[in-house]
């Protein structure tokens, strides 16, 4: 099932004007994702960390939805220690892992872990048609919007559809296993996806003439500024500064 | 395949953002308004697509089909994949913003790629749209692991083994989106032909 498990409340985030919360989660993501220094990195988890508190998430699905992450970063931890070349950090027989790969791996995950919080807390904390909203006032070009809001608008239809197809290959007693049957099975269900979906594609764009589209979604959200935003925006325009500062005085 | 936030380098990332973004701009262009319905049911159907997991063996895949994807739109796979993995980061936290631009690369420029090699191959015989299908899923899930491995060994050259597993575990899915989309394409063609490229019109 697709669900959007953060995208209601009533925290402090969540009454933070979308589209600041957009702003500075791609500020953030991006001077993280090009962080070297670790006291800039140990920043960025802290203020992840925090905002993921402030957003009040709950701490179980936040752990879920970090599993993929997590499983990469293990993967990241099993090998790069062993293969980086440099100084030995910890000998066991024949392997030694390098201290320059478990810097790398220390490096790598802190980035990770920050951003996937910060984008959890952020960027989760409101609808895909809040964001799409956001981005329209932003500036995000009108057909890269129309194209997000019809997507997400259809995507429970397909997950819906897809679920009844699946239903009805079951009553009729398919069960998936590894062979050429189950694959062409598969095939046939989502080749019929795709036909069903553009189907509906047409129906969706002569119902959109009808109601008089004329390549333009207007947008009636306004995003009235409190005093969280201001807050909000203060404390992370500060955060930025203060990791460009680490960042900064490392290498002078 | 994603590549998680906080892996790639700072120049790897600008590059992939930069090169999505040109692609997004010439697929935009093809896409008219008439069109852009299509594409975004689309693209919703690929996100659902990648929550299918097929058995394999003990486990299962997830099927990917940026192939089919790319056969069906050409160009306008770059946008519809855009949003669709824009949509996939903020509702499941899959990929993120700062990698959003090369994770585009990764799904859509095999999907180009297949749209050119396996158009015209879909109308001269059976056998040969069955190629075309095959084609279709083994080498989008192919080009799809080598452009991930090329972005991670660029940015940080001792990612190469890592880069080399990820490789490694995607053959099998290469085979089996290859089985799916041969027979996907088999099926389009017989239930509604118009959906191909150089299809009847309706």
């Amino acid at each position: 099932m697709i669900e959007e498990v953060f995208a209601v409340g009533t925290s402090r985030i969540h009454r933070v004007d979308p589209r600041h919360r957009v702003v500075f989660a791609a500020v953030f993501s991006v001077q993280t994702a090009i962080g070297k220094e670790p006291a800039a990195l140990i920043l960025a988890l802290a203020a992840a960390l925090v905002l993921v508190l402030a957003a009040r998430l709950d701490a179980r699905r936040v752990l879920q939805r970090s599993v993929p992450v997590l499983a990469f970063l293990m993967l990241l931890w099993l090998v790069l220690p062993w293969t980086v070349p440099g100084r030995p950090w910890l000998t066991t027989g024949p392997l030694s892992a390098s201290m320059e790969g478990v810097r790398l791996s220390w490096q790598i995950s802190l980035k990770s872990i920050s951003i996937l919080l910060a984008l959890m807390a952020l960027t989760a904390t409101m609808t895909a048609a809040t964001l799409g909203h956001a981005l329209h006032h932003l500036g995000v070009p009108e057909k890269i919007v129309s194209l997000l809001m019809i997507t997400y608008r259809y995507l429970f239809v397909i997950e819906a559809e897809f679920t009844r197809l699946w239903r009805a290959a079951k009553v009729r007693g398919f069960r998936p296993r590894t062979n050429l049957h189950s694959y062409r099975t598969y095939a046939y269900l989502v080749g019929m996806l795709f036909v069903r979906a553009s189907d509906r594609a047409e129906r969706v764009y002569a119902a959109m003439r009808c109601r008089g589209f004329k390549g333009k979604f207007y947008t009636l959200a306004v995003f009235p500024a409190g005093r969280d935003t201001v807050w909000f925006s203060l404390g992370m325009s500060g955060l930025a500064i203060a990791m460009a500062a680490a960042e900064w005085t490392a290498t002078v | 395949m994603h590549i998680s936030e906080g892996v790639l380098s700072g120049p790897v990332l600008g590059a992939g953002a930069a090169l999505a973004a040109a692609g997004t701009a010439v697929g935009l262009k093809t896409l008219d308004y008439e069109k852009i319905a299509g594409a975004a049911l689309l693209a919703a159907g690929f996100f659902v697509a990648s929550l299918i997991h097929v058995p394999l063996g003990p486990g299962n895949v997830h099927l990917i089909l940026n192939g089919i994807v790319g056969l069906l739109l050409g160009w306008g796979a770059f946008p519809a994949l855009l949003v669709a993995l824009l949509l996939q980061a903020v509702l499941f936290q899959y990929g993120g913003l700062t990698a959003l631009g090369v994770n585009v690369l990764i799904m859509a420029v095999p999907g180009l790629v297949c749209y050119y090699l396996f158009r015209s191959m879909l109308w001269k015989s059976a056998r040969l749209r069955i190629a075309a299908g095959f084609g279709c899923g083994f080498l989008g899930v192919l080009l799809a692991g080598l452009i991930a491995a090329a972005a991670l060994v660029i940015s940080e050259e001792s990612f190469l083994e890592v880069a080399g597993l990820i490789l490694a575990a995607h053959v099998p899915v290469m085979f089996i989106e290859g089985i799916v989309s041969a027979s996907g394409v088999a099926f389009i063609h017989k239930v509604q032909p118009s959906l191909l490229p150089g299809g009847p019109p309706r």
